[in-house]
């Protein structure tokens, strides 16, 4: 049954080929789409006709790639702002809310972490069109009172921004709540001794003590936005980010430049995601 | 002391209270007041049902919608079936130095974009796709078979971008379980079988129940997988909420479908939580 126990070979066997199969079906969908992004061929399908970079570097008439097509460049560094201005932002909010709930004491705390915990499990497609809601009543307001218009409240690249970090906060807010809950309180209790304000002591021990979940959270909000796809749909407006454009280009038919782009996305975030890993565990090991 | 204690709590209070209010609470509030606005005859904005009251009068939109809830519900339990046993032999059935390795490579396809998986099984599973080019040069089948937008490819789809939030939860209460429990109830003599029910999944509980939520609320609001895997008759909740803000500008019947849809979640998440005896803080943490 487990490793220290007899096994069967019977039951062996077959574990191992289910967990074989398994990695399969985990990783064909990928490997395909990578492979096929060097075919030579005007489709994203077999025949295999050979090695080609032109879904890369070719710049017309009959083909273009992806370094000379306009909208996914944009739309690419367009997802990086966002997800740069968001990251910040979820970063900044969550730890302070970590702070807020592991040492502040206040009425209502119970119910306010509650709330705070909810985006995570409101769907996102529901967080984009309330948002898209109260901003598109705000902005008649305003408008209607002040003779106001006010850009940001009509999908744009600030209420993209806006409705990402919503839940992605929550997400920072539990990841720098797990470390706090680690910290030894004792050194902070030592350096208020010594005379030390209470900002001091959070920027001289505890900050650097949390380094490590902010800079993971940080680097997993910034996947999280710039793939985000359900609330951006609604908010989105001329500024569209990557998910949003490519959906709209594998939804009208398909050409090789997706798996190009997918090909990039690939192994940029599994770059991220070993490097991520391998700092975190030689954070956490002393 | 007291006065930096008071400090500390405004200046961590406000910026939490900001985020809560205004993008959480507020909107929320905005898309219940606008599920129950309408025109009347002159065109004037009242109060009024009729948006739910079409929802229950139109047959395909309450259809929809318990169709979306009992597919969601399939998703996740099939995610269990199919995650489990991998979760099983990454923690207690490979060889240690095998652990890390095996669970790396099981998160590393969920940090790529959920667009691009999709998109990776359609260029496998359409009729001029990779499995059909196979099948077909290998002589076992000799015109193409569409095995894209179905049902069945729809749920395959759904399971496989909701596993990983079932496979993180149960591998870590699975590493918590204790390897001398599993040998001293065989040692007693128990089946597999009963080592099974009465030890493992009791055990697994909290992390099953965590995955769970967090799949069936994934699936439950998934756009992309609907559309792009179960094709034109894929009738899913969330693609109806589209079309109504999108398509027909209805943004009152939208926001009532919307409000649907979130009551729905959230009730199963509650007794989702209330049967496992759980609370939030804890299944998502």
């Amino acid at each position: 049954m487990i490793r220290t126990l007899p096994q069967q070979k019977s039951y062996i066997t077959a574990f191992r080929l289910y967990i074989i199969l398994f990695y399969i079906f985990l990783f064909a969908p990928l490997v395909i789409t990578c492979v096929l992004a060097f075919n030579d061929s005007n489709f994203p399908s077999l025949p295999w006709k050979g090695f080609s970079l032109d879904w890369f570097l070719a710049d017309g008439p009959e083909r273009i790639g992806l370094l000379h097509d306009r909208s996914n460049i944009t739309s690419i560094l367009v997802s990086a702002k966002t997800a740069f201005w968001v990251s910040i932002l979820s970063v900044i909010v969550g730890t302070m809310g970590a702070f807020l709930f592991e040492q502040e004491k206040f009425w209502g705390k119970q119910g306010l972490y509650f709330l705070a915990l909810t985006p995570l499990v409101i769907p996102g497609v529901i967080l984009g069109i309330s948002l898209l809601l109260t901003a598109n009543s705000l902005g008649i307001f305003f408008e209607d009172t002040f003779g106001l218009d006010i850009p940001i409240l009509r999908p744009s690249f600030w209420l993209v921004v806006l409705g990402q970090f919503s839940f992605i906060s929550t997400f920072v807010l539990l990841v720098v709540s797990a470390r706090l809950k680690k910290f030894d309180h004792s050194l902070e209790e030592a350096a208020l001794n010594l005379g030390g304000t209470r900002f001091d002591v959070i920027r001289h021990i505890t900050l650097p003590y949390l380094r490590p979940a902010l800079f993971g959270s940080g680097a997993v909000a910034f996947l999280m936005s710039f793939e985000n796809f359900n609330t951006t749909l609604f908010l989105v407006g001329s500024e569209t980010t990557l998910p949003i454009n490519l959906y709209l280009q594998v939804r009208d038919g398909s050409t090789p430049i997706i798996n190009a782009v997918s090909f990039l996305l690939i192994v940029s975030t599994s770059t991220l995601a070993v490097v991520n890993l391998l700092v975190s565990k030689r954070e956490e090991t002393p | 002391m007291k006065n930096h204690i008071r400090l500390g709590l405004v200046i961590f209070l406000t910026p939490v209270l900001l985020w809560l209010l205004l993008l959480i609470v507020i909107p929320h509030i905005e898309l219940l007041r606008m599920s129950l606005h309408g025109k009347d005859d002159m065109g004037n904005t009242v109060w009024t049902l009729a948006n739910y009251g079409h929802f229950f009068s139109e047959e395909i939109y309450w259809y929809t919608f318990v169709r979306t809830a009992l597919y969601a519900i399939t998703v996740t339990i099939l995610t269990f079936l199919v995650t489990f046993p991998v979760a099983f032999y990454i923690t207690k059935v490979v060889s240690r130095r095998l652990t890390g390795f095996l669970t790396i490579l099981l998160l590393m396809p969920f940090w790529v974009s959920e667009l691009v998986r999709v998109y990776g099984w359609m260029i496998l599973l359409r009729e001029s796709g990779v499995i059909n080019h196979l099948l077909i040069s290998a002589g076992i089948i000799s015109t193409p078979i569409e095995m894209l937008y179905n049902d069945v490819s729809m749920l395959m789809g759904l399971v496989y971008t909701s596993m990983l939030f079932m496979a993180v939860p149960l591998i870590s209460s699975l590493e918590g379980l204790d390897d001398s429990l599993i040998e001293a109830a065989h040692d007693l003599g128990a089946s597999p079988f009963t080592i099974f029910f009465r030890i493992v999944i009791p055990y697994a509980a909290p992390g099953i129940t965590s995955g769970s939520i967090v799949v069936f609320m994934l699936a439950l609001g998934n756009y992309l997988t609907p559309t792009l895997m179960g094709g034109k008759n894929s009738l899913w909740f969330t693609e109806q909420i589209y079309n109504e803000f999108i398509a027909s500008f209805n943004w009152n019947q939208g926001a009532a479908f919307g409000f649907l849809l979130l009551l729905l979640s959230s009730i199963i998440i509650w007794a989702g939580l209330k049967l496992s005896k759980q609370e939030l803080g804890r299944a998502l943490s």
